[in-house]
């Protein structure tokens, strides 16, 4: 979806404004929603893309998280606006439901067994090829951004196959098959013209299904 | 002041596909936009409802709640990418299995796991700078940096490093010669990235952890270089 999250190129955001000691959380319920959001384990990034553009830009960063957690909730119908108002559960439990456990936290700071990459097709790109991002416009999620589109790149290096991350507007996947992933670089002038140094670049991971032959 | 917060608000709008109205802008400072998001009011009390109903519901356990806290609060940060980075300096075998295979050598140390799955080491040098962004959302290498600071996820960090990345570093106080090429690393899909900081000059007879204190976060994500007058990085 071209949404106000995807903002790289975007100008006028103000100067960028680190804060001195910051600590990882800034308040309380800041842990509790990170720490809910990653153990209901089922909210995708579209929704935090469909907050609406005015509320993207005033809510911080965890109140998108808590919106977007509520309506993950609701629509995977683990909870109804009235309980979540209310903090009161009507329902009663959800049967079946893989509960996070003190050991799956502790797992997530774990390097992973090395596992073979999955098979997949031949990388149809080559190292030193000349590419083009594909001009897309999709209403639903997408990790190709806006400023990228139409632009020719050259593959950098080709990485293990992923699925594509892209999303219908239901959240269901566009296409579920591995694809090779590849490391695209970007003059900084063929994305921004002269004003851009020409020494500068920008390197984007990007899935095949993004690109086609310049 | 005003006048600035309308503009934005007007350039955001646009950007977004939605037709601006002095209404709507207005609407917009106002808070009046609210009805059709459910945004906390009151973010305390409505995140203690949600955890108890959560938990009535089975869906989540608090004991499990406090340890995801704990471990992303306590367990990893901008240390443990430190150390990787100190190694690197002091083992130049370490350093060529670190840029050439970067996930498995941060592993030897016994670092990775989410949002670290495949990680990609990028050098700073004399000639060539490298800043890492996402500017869809908030990428991050959670096993070596933790979570992100507030500024990385900020709409102007995200917007302005991929157009303008020598005038971000320069609000970081780093200004960089014309003639030094910099990367800028956009976070779109698996791919996590660090950068590895040159080592400050003055340092050659300092031992591995000595060097790891001067390390910080900023120089991590490409936002500052390494000094030895620094206090090292921010917990």
């Amino acid at each position: 979806m071209n949404g106000i999250h995807d903002m790289g190129g975007m100008q006028n955001m103000g100067p960028v404004r680190p804060e001195k000691n910051e600590p990882v959380f800034h308040a309380e319920w800041e842990r509790r929603v990170f720490a809910l959001d990653m153990a209901v384990d089922e909210t995708n990034r579209y929704e935090i893309e469909l907050i609406p553009p005015a509320d993207y830009l005033r809510m911080s960063y965890y109140e998108k998280w808590l919106t977007s957690l509520i309506e993950t909730l609701k629509k995977a119908g683990l909870a109804t606006s009235a309980e979540i108002e209310s903090g009161k559960a009507v329902g009663g439990i959800v049967p079946g439901r893989h509960i996070y456990s003190v050991a799956d936290a502790l797992a997530l700071i774990v390097p992973p067994p090395e596992t073979k990459a999955p098979i997949a097709a031949a990388p149809r790109f080559h190292a030193g090829e000349r590419v083009r991002a594909r001009n897309i416009n999709p209403v639903g999620h997408t990790r190709l951004p806006r400023y990228l589109r139409a632009k020719l790149g050259t593959i950098e290096r080709t990485w293990e196959v992923e699925s594509l991350w892209d999303r219908d507007t239901e959240g269901r996947p566009v296409d579920n098959t591995p694809q090779p992933v590849y490391s695209v670089r970007f003059d900084a002038r063929e994305l921004w013209g002269e004003q851009a140094n020409p020494r500068d670049s920008v390197y984007v991971d990007m899935w095949e299904a993004y690109l086609e032959p310049s | 002041m005003s006048t600035t917060r309308r503009e934005l608000l007007t350039v955001a709008l646009t950007a977004a596909g939605a037709a601006v109205t002095p209404d709507l802008v207005h609407a917009v400072e106002l808070g009046l936009d609210h009805d059709h998001q459910a945004i906390p009011s009151d973010p305390t009390l409505r995140v203690k409802a949600l955890e108890s109903l959560l938990v009535a519901k089975g869906i989540v356990n608090r004991a499990n709640l406090d340890a995801l806290v704990d471990t992303y609060e306590h367990k990893v940060g901008p240390r443990n990418g430190a150390r990787v980075v100190a190694h690197a300096w002091v083992d130049q075998a370490y350093k060529q299995r670190l840029l050439a295979h970067s996930t498995s050598a941060i592993a030897e140390l016994g670092y990775g796991g989410a949002e670290g799955g495949v990680m990609l080491v990028v050098e700073n040098t004399a000639h060539v700078h490298n800043l890492v962004v996402c500017t869809l959302c908030s990428c991050y290498p959670w096993p070596v940096l933790g979570l992100p600071p507030v500024w990385y996820k900020s709409a102007a960090y995200r917007s302005r490093s991929v157009i303008d990345p020598r005038g971000v570093l320069r609000e970081f106080g780093l200004k960089l010669a014309d003639d030094v090429t910099v990367r800028v690393w956009d976070s779109t899909a698996q791919v996590r990235y660090l950068v590895l900081p040159e080592r400050p000059r003055g340092t050659e007879n300092m031992s591995e952890s000595d060097l790891a204190a001067l390390v910080t976060r900023d120089a991590m994500v490409g936002v500052a270089k390494v000094t030895v007058a620094q206090e090292g990085a921010h917990a």
